[in-house]
Order: structure tokens, then C-alpha cells, then sequence
């Protein structure tokens, strides 16, 4: 194979001008396509999440650039990677199994081959981290930046087409037993990262995926099989899955024991605080963007809620005060990104520009002083410099675009 | 699948509601596993340490291994490293808008000392210790934190008994109510 690239360049250098082009044609595009390198948007790490304290940091939260994103699919290759600091496993798919156990009639263990051959689906679905977009993670410095970008403030989530096989079909198969609650979900990287995951959820819609966006997945995101937990926090969407444990009660793992329950001002935590709530935000203009004068600009942005479809986008461009519902674009899918849309005519003059959706159970995305109510917290809350973990943080983001069109990121 | 129900109502909707109790066996897709596959990969321990495998330690034995082989990432004495997080402390920070979150200050159940060591410990070469080491390394985490005396033994009997001091810092308390998140009174993502 090298030796084939090799010849590609030499022959390739002949015919194109630039040696960036040349570069370009090195593989061949026929057999699997790459994207222009003109292209340059790409995930970028969020810098000091692991280890807190100071030297050698490993950055491993590979944020999705939403600000160049078209449409609600994340290309695999730009959808977001948080693996808590560890290099995803090299499988080969055909040694990988599936083991189905614990209180079950028929312990089974599938191959990848057996999985294909099963009853398959195809959903749209998001996946996002528990502390996306929340304005007190370990990340504050960037998050809170007035030069942050769509990509640092909200880049932890992505959307996919997942296709795989609904997991309540393999429970079927394997006979769930009477008493039987949860389950506990597990994977083989390093740690083998576990999650348990109430049985009622896993019977609606959890989904054991190969396939992502009309592939097979990618390795850091789970090759050759992942869980996929529609609308619930990332952590649970487990990776490189090799085992489903049918149990009578939740295992109480360490991350979700002790670096997932969101810390309350009293002292006490919110554990197992799985569905993620309404959430939108606008994507172009964003942050770090420049408007190139007064005149016609499409605003643009995505909504998404665990809570299932996105009924309506509101958004205003004087910080709230007043709101037009925004187009919604289909195929509108439920827990799964949704794009909207709005004509706007910049008169050249300062605007705050804000989005805010309401999903299928009238779920409002709130503000940030009415999450600050619903949290019971204080509005400097939010300013804190701390290390508090917050959770589930949903509230409308505001855009600042100023005068000579740059647009900034506050805090509203 | 049960669309036909909607021309034929009675007697079609009771048939089919028996079909869907039914499991559906795919016939010859997956394999019964061996009960030593089910055993090599059963490692998750659970509250009530029902899993726990025979074996014993002390935080006594627990430092000698330690040393060896945790001290690179976690420091000499569990305060944290450059690789690794602080394992002690963090009393009194819950709740401030800094909450220090340890195996002292937080974590809520003893076994989940036993289950993360033992599967992820140390750092690449997770399910290397031996059941032995990883009890003493889990009497050492508890002494360290003043939960238990240096020289208590630490097996399978006492060790799901241990009584962790932020046990009941989490909303619900009761494991029994976590799974519903209706009756807990979640809604738009968030929960009391």
C-alpha cells in the first residue's frame, strides 16, 4: 500500500502545478474520497481538562467546529471525542463479541456478523457531553472568552444517522428476566468504561451501533460497536461495547458515582441526571465570524432536546427582547439536531443575537436567569472561576455583533 | 408490526399483543458464551459486593504496592500528581462553589474503590493485580481518607459494609428512585 502511494505522488507531480496539490492527489480520491484541502475546519482539543494541576496536560475533548456546519449530520471524521484522556482500542472486527448476560433465560454472544444479520434500524440522533455549553466546566477560560466560538462554547455535541440494531431486540432475544432493572453497559478500551442504564430506557431506544452516517463507525467513536442513548448525557453512549449485563439495580461506577452527578450550592449532588434538556444555539453568525456589512444575512443554527422533536425556534436580535419563530429545515427527527433558519436584514448597528427552542413536551429552553432559578442559584453562579461541574447547563446563548461586524461571545 | 390491526380490531389486536410478549428467536444468529467467557469478562462490582472474589488486605500491605506501582502518577502520599488525581482530602468543600471531590470527600460507595482499581489500575495495565493487592490498595484509599484503622482487613465480607461519609450527599438517596425520572421530578433536563 505504501509503496502504491508513493507512485500515485511521483505520477501525480507531473501533471499539477503546486506541490500542495500534489500532496492532494497522493491518495486515490476513487477509491475513498477526501475532502478538498482547501478545507481547513477541523476538531480542536479543550485545552486543560485532564489533569487539573500543572505540566503535562493531555487534551482529549475534541470539540465539533458547529460553526462551519451545514445541515444537522456531523461528518464522522469532525464529530466530537471525549475518551477521558485515553487512546481509542485498535479492533479487529472479527475477533470483536457482544455478550449478553446477567439476569437473562439465554446468555448469547454475538459476532459483528451475527449483528448484521439482525433486524436493523437507521435513526438521526445527537450525542452530547453533560457539560456542553456550561459556563463553569473545567474549560471556563475558553468557554467564557469573548473571542470563544461556537466550536468552544458548544462544539461537545454532534449528530449522526447511527444504524445498528435496537438493543430491545437482543434483550428480547436473550429473555429478560423478572426483577431485572437496569443494565450495565461496558466497553474494552483501557478502563473498560461502564455505565448503568435503566432498563425502561434501554427497551425504548437504545440502539447498539455499527454503523454511522452510511459507515462503519470510526475507531474513536466506538468501532466496531457502540452504544447509542438517544437524547441522554454522552457518557452513557458506551464505546467499543463488548458486554450487556441485565442487574436488579444501578452498579454505581466511578464516573457515575463520582465525576458525573452535578454538585448542588448545599453541598448534595444531582446523580443519574440523564436526559439532556431543550438546547439550541446559532451557528452562523458566531463567534469569532465578521459580518462583511450591513445588508442580507441568513441567520442560521441548530436545536436539539432529549425530550424527544423540536417543535419551534424562536430568535431575536435585540438580546431577547423580541422573537420571530425561525423556519425549521426537514427531516426533523426526534433527539436529533435540528436546523433552523431566518432572514435578517443587519442595519449596521450593535445587535444581540439569541435562539431558543421548544421541544414536543413544551420544554422551553430557558434564559440564563431562569435556569439560575431553576438551579436555585445566584446569577454570579455562573461567574464562578471554580471547578464545580455543571451539568445539564441548557440556557440561551447570546452573540454580540458590533458595529464593524465582528461578532462576539457573552453572557447575557 | 402491528398495523394490521387497525382494519381487523378485536379479536386481530388480541393475537397480536401475544405475538409482541413473545420473544423473537433469530434462529442460529449468536451463540450461548461458555460460563468461563461470562467469568472472564464479569468484573464489575456492584454496592452490594455480591461479586467480590476471595481475598484479603490491609493499608499496612497496601503501601508497599502503592509505592510501586501508583505513586508515580498519584504522588507519595495520594495528593495527586502530574498523571494522576489526588486521592485524599476535600473535606469541607461540597458545599462551597469549589467542591473537592475525593474517594473521601464524595465517592459514595466503598466496592466502587475495589471495581475502578481493579479494572483500570494502574494507568494501561488495568486487571494486572491481583485480587489480594487490589483489596489492600482499596484499605489503603480508606485509610488514607480516616474511614478505617491501618491495620483492618479488607476482604469481601467487610468491605461492601464499609459506611463511605458522602453516602448520602446524592439526590435521590435512595437507589431504588434513581431510575424514574418522572417520580423524581425531572423535566427539561433537570432534576431537583
Amino acid at each position: 500500500m505504501a509503496g502504491l502511494a508513493v507512485g500515485a505522488t511521483r505520477s501525480a507531480k507531473g501533471q499539477t502545478p503546486t506541490s500542495e496539490a500534489s500532496e492532494a492527489r497522493a491518495k486515490d480520491l476513487h477509491a475513498y474520497g477526501e475532502r478538498s484541502h482547501f478545507e481547513k475546519s477541523s476538531r480542536m482539543g479543550s485545552l486543560g481538562l485532564w489533569p487539573p494541576s500543572a505540566g503535562p496536560t493531555r487534551d482529549y475533548g475534541f470539540r465539533t467546529p458547529l460553526q462551519n456546519s451545514v445541515g444537522i449530520i456531523t461528518p464522522a471524521s469532525l464529530h466530537f471525542v471525549l475518551s477521558h484522556g485515553y487512546d481509542p482500542p485498535d479492533i479487529d472486527p472479527r475477533q470483536h463479541r457482544l455478550m449478553i448476560h446477567g439476569m437473562v433465560d439465554r446468555p448469547l454472544i454475538f459476532s459483528l456478523d451475527d449483528l448484521e444479520r439482525l433486524p436493523s434500524v437507521s435513526r438521526f440522533h445527537f450525542v452530547e457531553c453533560h457539560g456542553n455549553s456550561a459556563t463553569s466546566a473545567p474549560n471556563r477560560a475558553i468557554r467564557m472568552a469573548e473571542t470563544a466560538t461556537v466550536q468552544d462554547t458548544h462544539g461537545l455535541t454532534s449528530c449522526s444517522e447511527w444504524t445498528g440494531v435496537l438493543l430491545s431486540v437482543l434483550l428480547r432475544d436473550a429473555g429478560v428476566q423478572k426483577g431485572a432493572t437496569w443494565l450495565l453497559a461496558e466497553g474494552t478500551d483501557e478502563v473498560k468504561h461502564t455505565k448503568s442504564i435503566p432498563l425502561d430506557k434501554a427497551m425504548d431506544d437504545v440502539l447498539v451501533a455499527y454503523g454511522q452516517n452510511g459507515e462503519a463507525l470510526r475507531p474513536e467513536q466506538g468501532y466496531p460497536l457502540r452504544l447509542v442513548v438517544p437524547g441522554w448525557q454522552g457518557i452513557g453512549n458506551v464505546k467499543w461495547l463488548r458486554r450487556i449485563k441485565v442487574v436488579d439495580q444501578p452498579y454505581m461506577t466511578m464516573m457515575e458515582t463520582t465525576r458525573y452527578p452535578s454538585p448542588r450550592l448545599d453541598g448534595k449532588s444531582r446523580w443519574f441526571e440523564s436526559e439532556m434538556g431543550p438546547k439550541s444555539v446559532i451557528t452562523r453568525p458566531s463567534g469569532g465570524q465578521r459580518l462583511a456589512g450591513a445588508g442580507f444575512h441568513e441567520i442560521t443554527g441548530l436545536a436539539w432536546s432529549g425530550g424527544g422533536f423540536i417543535r419551534r425556534v424562536e430568535v431575536s436580535t435585540d438580546g431577547g427582547r423580541t422573537w420571530k419563530d425561525a423556519q425549521l429545515q426537514e427531516p426533523i427527527a426526534r433527539k436529533a439536531h435540528t436546523r433552523f433558519r431566518m432572514d435578517w436584514n443587519w442595519d449596521g448597528t450593535e445587535a444581540v443575537l439569541q435562539s431558543r427552542c421548544t421541544d414536543e413536551r413544551r420544554e422551553v429552553q430557558p434564559s440564563v436567569n431562569e435556569l439560575a432559578k431553576i438551579w436555585g442559584v445566584n446569577m454570579d453562579y455562573f461567574q464562578l472561576a471554580g471547578t464545580v461541574d455543571m451539568g445539564n447547563f441548557n440556557a440561551i446563548h447570546s452573540w454580540k455583533v458590533n458595529r464593524d461586524g465582528s461578532v462576539r461571545n457573552v453572557l447575557v | 408490526m402491528c398495523w394490521s390491526s387497525f382494519f381487523i380490531p378485536a379479536m386481530a389486536l388480541a393475537a397480536c399483543s401475544v405475538a409482541l410478549a413473545q420473544a423473537p428467536s433469530f434462529n442460529n444468529v449468536g451463540r450461548s458464551p461458555t460460563s468461563e467467557e461470562i467469568q472472564a469478562w464479569d468484573i464489575a462490582i456492584g454496592p452490594n459486593g455480591k461479586e467480590l472474589p476471595a481475598g484479603s488486605g490491609s493499608a499496612k500491605e497496601g503501601a508497599e504496592i502503592y509505592k510501586r506501582k501508583c505513586a508515580a502518577c498519584h504522588g507519595p502520599t495520594g495528593e495527586g500528581g502530574q498523571l494522576g488525581p489526588h486521592l485524599l482530602g476535600g473535606q469541607g468543600t461540597l458545599n462551597t462553589p469549589q467542591p473537592v471531590r475525593t474517594i473521601g470527600s464524595y465517592w459514595p460507595f466503598a466496592t466502587t474503590i475495589w471495581d475502578y482499581i481493579h479494572r483500570a489500575m494502574p494507568h494501561g495495565q488495568g486487571g494486572s493485580l491481583s485480587a489480594n493487592e487490589v483489596y489492600s490498595l482499596t484499605a489503603l484509599m480508606l485509610y488514607w481518607n480516616h474511614i478505617i484503622a491501618e491495620t483492618d482487613v479488607i476482604d469481601a465480607k467487610s468491605l461492601p459494609k464499609v459506611k463511605m461519609p458522602n453516602r448520602n450527599g446524592f439526590i435521590p438517596p435512595r437507589m431504588e428512585d434513581i431510575g424514574d425520572m418522572q417520580k423524581r421530578g425531572c423535566h427539561g433536563g433537570h432534576c431537583p
